[in-house]
């Protein structure tokens, strides 16, 4: 018999448009509202139709808040599920489902408990309920909460009618009976305890963090062209517009959504776009006028594989350079790159302020990865943010381009006040008219650069995870957080740590300190050429000792982090 | 009451030196417009001109209303983001057939189809001015350039017959030469409520020697008696070549886009005078507690 304690990492497979999200919904909402740890990670196919689409559901007595390769139960709903996640089983997995879904050579090789899905879906009511099905079995292997999962299914098929939610809570209980079934017989055994709190906690994907932070922020207008893995934050916005009042429009291309924002900006609108690598490379042009004519615009920058279009649905953290140099000339910028779902948040929403007063572009890197996990957290604290104005009531002879100590004209709108706005992308004097004079030119040039200065006085320092005393310093930055630090909770060791940067430009000067206290530095990213080592090269002069990259559109998996760190430390594999 | 059309002009110390050549179109067009806001009773604080690169681009620094001289080809979606985050604000989107007709041409395209309540005006002069006279997308085929030194091969656009196809809400052309109905036809494009595009021919003296004043005198004529709501008949006069109509050609009252989007449903306020609204966000999070 296979004992499972304390936590489960639950990976479901099918084709795409099988049901495998609804199971997943089912299965993350019902587990923590009975009081289980969850967090889930997605990874799919870029069609609509076939292919192998995974999510793994880790369900825990602590908090889980990274992707493991291990599975611990593996659900297929098609052949070929097996076989695309071969190199994470074991003999230890077991695998929930029906013969005709595994692959002939695997049938030896695995512990298989055969549940007639199929079957009892038709018992049911048809093939439909296969789903709901599996959701139960699961639900009833851990001991969820079947008052829980009834009411949920109520819920979430009551536009339905009556009867399809019958029939899904007769499925959901079929499955449930069947599950707590296989534990009675002995067959499996799973122990994670139920916390009180937990389910009272906020269920939240990096998605809805980032579009929700901007809605804190005062987004009211965000322009977007359809792109993997950033369309998430357009549909939630979109879907919201009304409750929120958010302009949310669809435009022809990605050049048109920057021109947009900052022609929201500039007429007193908190802007965003949202968008991967591909549009962002079409809204170079507007962020290069953005720094010109410093206005402020925010964007949401969810990377995936490139070069090109690469690998839409994948995850990578290359486009950190293209973030950082994109737009031609010289202006300063501020780029974040939340670690948490927390962050994603809470930065989103910091991203407006700052953009508003430093009248410059503020990025939000995220990724496919962040974007697609989600899991249980206590809170969002509303107290925590601030809404912070910066447009103010022009007076006539208003100059947009005042020359100022720290470089930052108080900005004015048109519509408000007596003054004229003049905003230019070319060079131009105080008032915004074109200018070639020599002078001025240089000094304008100052003004606009001098800002960073200031910026980098607020930047947040990275954070330091792990022992006070470490020998070995992990770099980290953006959405590898909490891979590293469960790799180094697992490790135990004192001499080790992580130092991870959610604003990765620009950086705080207290960086130095950390990377000159480590006799090694580890970096670890999800790209082939080490951008952000190369940018603490530039920036403090520091050299990586081991670089831990990948690079093959997947996430870093605890255990990964764990092997390359055990050779690193001497520890062996 | 019209108000002084010498309120538009501007006092600020780079409106002094005009980059226009003497004898430019651009002037005309200039006064036509100052004109044209001093009669409509608009005052400079409520007006807002969004131009793209070029020579023609330059007016926000000509007039004294406010001005955002922007990027190649993009003044109509910053123009569109302005009005609807300010439909208070008189929004025109300003620049030459280059920066409109080529670099813009497909946000043209769509700022038909998403008809915010801005006013395109686009100075043709059928080539370019500020990069020194390559030919433009309304080049006339044959005409030698530095750049097309064998002559222009590309059939020149027809931007009048490409915004009736796409049921523009107002298609109108005009000639600088003819001010005074070129002040009417402005006016009118302004007040009209949606997308509306004034072609405005402009003899470029320094680069297009073929399409002068009087060139434009002899081929050009003021449509009479044409009902703009007739869409048909619009496009088959902005089909004519040879002379070329002038005037109102379609209008097609339909909804704008500030008016359709949500955002404006409840709430008239322009976007800027709006706070965050945190209590709805609370009520989402408490949502996802119990979800």
């Amino acid at each position: 018999m296979t004992k499972l304690k304390d936590e489960v990492s639950i990976v479901l497979g099918g084709a795409a448009g099988q049901g495998i999200q609804t199971v997943e919904e089912i299965l993350t909402r019902t587990l923590k509202l009975s009081g289980f740890n969850v967090y889930a990670t997605k990874e799919y196919m870029s069609r609509v139709r076939g292919g192998v689409n995974t999510t793994e559901i880790r369900v825990s007595s602590k908090r889980v808040r990274a992707f493991v390769s291990r599975i611990d139960i593996l659900i297929p709903f098609k052949k070929g599920v097996l076989e695309w996640v071969s190199n994470r089983l074991s003999k230890e997995t077991i695998v929930i489902g029906e013969k005709v879904n595994i692959e002939e050579e695997f049938l030896d090789k695995v512990n298989l408990i055969k549940v007639p899905f199929t079957q009892i879906a038709k018992e049911v009511g048809g093939v439909l309920y296969l789903n709901t099905i599996a959701a139960g079995v699961v639900a009833g292997i851990l001991n969820a909460d079947m008052e829980v999962l009834r009411r949920y299914l109520k819920e979430r098929f009551s536009a339905k009618g009556e009867n399809i939610v019958q029939r899904n809570i007769e499925a959901a209980i079929k499955g449930y009976e069947l599950g707590r079934g296989l534990c009675k017989e002995g067959r499996i055994s799973v122990e994670i305890l139920k916390n009180e709190e937990v389910k009272n906690e906020i269920l939240l994907s990096g998605t809805e963090a980032v579009a929700l932070g901007a809605v804190a922020g005062g987004m009211n207008f965000l322009a977007f062209y359809p792109m993997s893995p950033s369309t998430g934050v357009a549909v939630f916005a979109a879907q919201h517009a009304d409750e929120f009042e958010i302009v949310v429009e669809q435009v022809e291309d990605e050049i048109s959504a920057a021109n947009m924002v900052i022609g929201a900006w500039f007429a007193g609108a908190r802007g965003m776009v949202t968008t991967s690598g591909g549009g962002f490379a079409l809204m170079s042009e507007a962020l290069s006028l953005a720094g010109m004519a410093e206005n402020p615009i925010v964007i949401h920058l969810a990377q995936r594989p490139g070069p090109a279009t690469g690998l839409p649905t994948r995850t990578m953290q290359s486009d950190l350079f293209l973030a950082l140099h994109a737009g031609h000339g010289e202006f300063p910028r501020i780029i974040f790159a939340p670690g948490t779902i927390e962050d994603a948040f809470y930065l989103t929403q910091k991203a407006f302020n700052l953009a508003d007063k430093y009248q410059i572009p503020v990025i939000i890197l995220t990724d496919e990865y962040l974007m697609d996990s989600y899991y249980n957290l206590p809170d969002i604290n509303l107290e925590k943010i601030s809404f912070e104005e910066y447009i103010i009531k022009t007076k006539e002879d208003y100059k947009r381009y005042k020359l100022t100590e720290n470089g930052i004209s108080p900005r004015g709108i048109p519509g408000y006040g007596e003054g004229i706005i003049v905003a230019n992308g070319n060079e131009h004097d105080e008032y915004g008219d074109i200018t070639e004079d020599e002078e001025l030119s240089k000094l304008m040039q100052e003004k606009r650069n001098k800002k960073l200065e200031f910026i980098k006085r607020e930047s947040i320092p990275p954070e330091l995870v792990g022992s006070e005393e470490y020998k070995y310093l992990i770099i980290a930055w953006g959405s590898t957080y909490y891979v590293i630090k469960e790799a180094l909770e697992r490790l135990r060791r004192k001499d080790i740590a992580m130092l991870h940067f959610k604003q990765v430009y620009p950086l705080s000067d207290k960086t130095k300190e950390y990377l000159e206290k480590a006799n090694v530095i580890i970096d670890v990213e999800l790209n082939v050429t080490a951008q952000f080592a190369q940018l603490l090269k530039r920036e403090f002069g520091v050299d990586v000792h081991y670089k831990i990259l990948k690079y093959n559109g997947r996430p870093f998996s605890v255990e990964e982090i764990m092997e390359n760190l055990k050779a690193i430390l001497g520890e062996g594999v | 009451m019209p108000l002084d059309y010498r309120l538009f002009q501007s006092e600020r110390p780079g409106s002094q030196d005009i980059a226009w050549c003497p004898g430019c179109g651009n002037f005309g067009i200039r006064n036509v417009l100052m004109h044209a806001l001093a009669e409509l009773n608009i005052i400079p604080q409520k007006v807002v001109i969004i131009s793209g690169i070029g020579q023609a681009a330059k007016m926000p620094h000509y007039i004294k209303v406010h001005g955002y001289h922007t990027l190649h080809g993009r003044s109509i979606p910053i123009a569109t983001a302005v009005k609807v985050t300010n439909p208070e604000l008189t929004v025109i989107a300003e620049g030459g057939d280059g920066d409109m007709y080529a670099e813009g041409g497909n946000h043209l395209l769509h700022g038909i189809r998403r008809n915010p309540d801005i006013t395109v005006l686009i100075h043709d002069n059928q080539i370019y001015g500020l990069t020194k006279g390559q030919a433009s997308p309304t080049t006339v085929i044959g005409m030698k350039t530095p750049t097309q030194p064998w002559g222009v091969f590309e059939e020149p656009m027809n931007p009048i017959a490409l915004a009736i196809a796409l049921d523009a809400s107002f298609v109108a052309r005009t000639f600088i030469g003819f001010m005074k109905e070129t002040k009417e036809i402005i006016k009118q494009a302004i007040q009209h409520r949606g997308f509306a595009i004034v072609d405005i021919f402009q003899p470029c003296v320094s680069f297009n020697k073929l399409n002068t004043y009087e060139w434009y005198r002899e081929h050009t004529y003021f449509m009479k008696d044409h009902d703009p709501y007739d869409r048909e008949e619009a496009l088959k006069r902005a089909l004519e070549k040879d002379p070329l109509p002038l005037g109102v050609f379609y209008i097609n009252e339909k909804p704008t886009f500030e008016e359709l989007v949500v955002a404006y449903k409840k709430d008239k306020r322009p976007l800027w005078q709006r706070k965050p609204k945190l209590d709805k966000i609370r009520e989402m999070l408490e949502l996802k507690r119990r979800l």
